[in-house]
């Protein structure tokens, strides 16, 4: 069995991420990292194999720019086997609509019958991708699992629902989206960094992947930004500071004042 | 304009989430189409969302729609879907992967997180705040249907629900590979059953209190004031407490009628769990912890040294 992990590049989370007012897309020109939530998915796929699963090969999928080169990287430090990234001017201000065309363009490709997915991204917070993947590729889905188990052809799930859990088994080839309490990732070896450039990282473009390039890029995109504004002001709250532990009665006060106890 | 609104339901209640964006879509002056998809669906209780803001109420019963998968869901919904100029989604776990798949299927927009809704241009604006709540975006759709997901408790069910709106079945075509997901059993969340989404007194343990040995602090003042114990991330992450009690974007969204945070820095990735909160007090060391930029009360203070003066004053005027 073949594992796919879909792996997004997204500002590091100390960076100044902002709007481009001219665009209206995210400025990505600052530092990046992989998506936090994906190597979640990373490390769960390492770990089905350490776990003694026959795991062929674990291939780490990324849309983006040039530059997302850097996070296949980290993912083969942390134990992806090789990587392949999807990169094209056709592509860039793609939606979620084409985006998720893309890459099941791209994982379809890839002979895997388990995709992993993480829960939603750091950038855009939408916990769509999973789904809209496994609907182009009609596989069974999972998402926000806790736990995961493979059991021959079959995935055996845990999903985080509102009530607690949902059981859910469903049979190979699938998609899965794991939630960020499934594990805790690794960090890479200084050794498993420099061997990551000695494993496979493949380009593909639009015309690889024989994509409809009118369901990619900005011109592709069905979602379209009509205007960037500022949040509404929130009105200043009240603020106690406390002396001598004074705090404790005028907050008591509030509560009684608003009818709260 | 024909809106579609996707009405989920579980244990014979349908989504809070769900009925409070049919409620929006009422205020849009379009035509309101509510969508309900299960198995032995009764139709007067399926009427009921006409009380929500529903014009009509379509009807998808099938057996493979009982198992709260999403994938059949969206097989049922495709063909009404087609028809309509927008797709209504509440948030939760299976309504967001039923609006994506949707999308997926029909090649829609989407748009998440969604705060607010207008019509626009004979077609649906929605609007969300983004990056870390420092910019509100509004996004409308180059083609028909639009599909929009609403961010958790974005909007309130009506409160005086009453009437009903005609009901009509609709014919289910589900796909082999659609049904081959199954649900097979639930599991109770760990930490005792309490459901901290239905608590209307909520007191959170953030980092800032220290360590576990400090939880029961917070424990009494909730306790005291009749409310239940959550946390943040860091604190689950921590092993303070079980997930089930993590309010934030990973966890759970609470909208109780007072929250108090101890020790809560208020970063994003909580707020966005526990914003809606009617009465928000924070209780914090730094001055410049960002809960203070929404918290209703913000103090100034050390947690450990307020909180048993606090517990007490709150006991003695509970009698």
């Amino acid at each position: 069995m073949n594992i796919a992990v879909c792996v997004k590049e997204v500002p590091s989370a100390t960076s100044h991420r902002r709007l481009d007012p001219g665009t209206k897309r995210l400025d990505r020109s600052g530092d990046s990292e992989p998506n936090p939530f994906d190597m979640h998915a990373l490390e769960e796929a390492i770990r089905i194999r350490e776990r003694g699963a026959d795991v062929g090969e674990i291939v780490a999928v990324c849309m983006g720019p040039e530059s997302a080169q850097r996070v296949l990287t980290k993912a083969l430090a942390l134990g992806a086997d090789r990587a392949v990234l999807v990169t094209d001017a056709a592509l860039a201000g793609s939606d979620i609509a084409g985006t998720a065309y893309v890459l099941a363009a791209a994982v379809g490709k890839q002979d895997a019958e388990l995709v992993l997915l993480g829960q939603q991204a750091a950038d855009a917070d939408c916990y769509v991708m999973a789904a809209a993947v496994a609907d182009h590729l009609r596989r069974p889905l999972v998402t926000q699992v806790a736990d995961l188990q493979l059991d021959g052809g079959t995935v055996r799930a845990k999903r985080q629902a509102e009530h607690g859990y949902d059981l859910i088994e469903a049979p190979l080839p699938a998609v899965v989206s794991v939630s960020d309490a499934i594990n805790t990732p690794r960090l890479p070896s200084i050794k498993a960094i420099m061997g990551a450039k000695r494993k496979p990282l493949e380009t593909l473009s639009a015309a690889d992947l024989e994509l409809d390039v009118a369901r990619v890029g900005g011109d592709g995109a069905r979602s379209v930004v009509r205007s960037i504004s500022p949040p509404p002001a929130k009105s200043e709250g009240l603020k106690i500071e406390d002396a001598g532990g004074d705090a404790a009665e005028k907050v008591v006060a509030f509560l009684n004042e608003k009818g709260l106890i | 304009m024909g809106v579609l609104v996707y009405a989920h339901h579980d244990d014979g209640e349908f989504a809070a989430n769900s009925l409070g964006i049919l409620a929006k879509a009422a205020t849009l002056g379009g035509e309101v189409t509510a969508f309900v998809a299960g198995s032995g669906i009764d139709d007067g209780w399926a009427a009921a969302l006409g009380g929500h803001g529903a014009g009509k109420v379509l009807v998808a019963d099938d057996p493979a729609l009982a198992g709260g998968l999403s994938q059949p869901i969206v097989d049922a919904l495709e063909p009404s879907a087609r028809e309509a100029d927008a797709v209504l989604f509440g948030a939760g776990v299976v309504s967001a992967d039923v609006a994506a798949g949707l999308a997926a299927r029909l090649g829609a927009g989407i748009a998440c997180e969604t705060t607010d809704l207008a019509a626009a241009d004979g077609g649906i604006v929605a609007t969300r705040p983004a990056l870390d709540d420092s910019v509100m975006v509004e996004s409308g759709f180059a083609s028909a249907p639009g599909v929009v997901l609403a961010r958790a408790n974005a909007f309130a069910p009506r409160e005086d629900a009453s009437g009903t709106a005609p009901v009509e079945r609709v014919d289910v075509t589900i796909a082999d590979w659609s049904r081959a997901a199954a649900l097979t059993g639930r599991e109770a969340a760990e930490g005792g059953g309490v459901d901290i989404t239905e608590a209307d007194i909520l007191v959170t343990v953030g980092r800032g209190m220290g360590g576990p040995e400090n939880v029961p602090l917070v424990e009494a003042l909730a306790k005291a004031l009749g409310g239940e114990v959550a946390a943040t991330r860091a604190v689950v992450d921590a092993g303070w407490v079980p997930y089930s009690m993590q309010v934030g974007q990973t966890g759970k969204t609470v909208s109780p009628k007072l929250y108090i945070a101890c020790g809560v820095s208020g970063a994003i990735q909580h707020k966005v769990g526990m914003a809606n909160a009617g009465t928000i007090i924070a209780i914090n060391k730094d001055q410049n912890a960002p809960i203070f930029e929404f918290a209703d009360v913000g103090v100034i203070g050390d947690a450990l040294a307020i909180l048993p003066k606090l517990t007490e004053l709150v006991a003695a005027r509970k009698g």
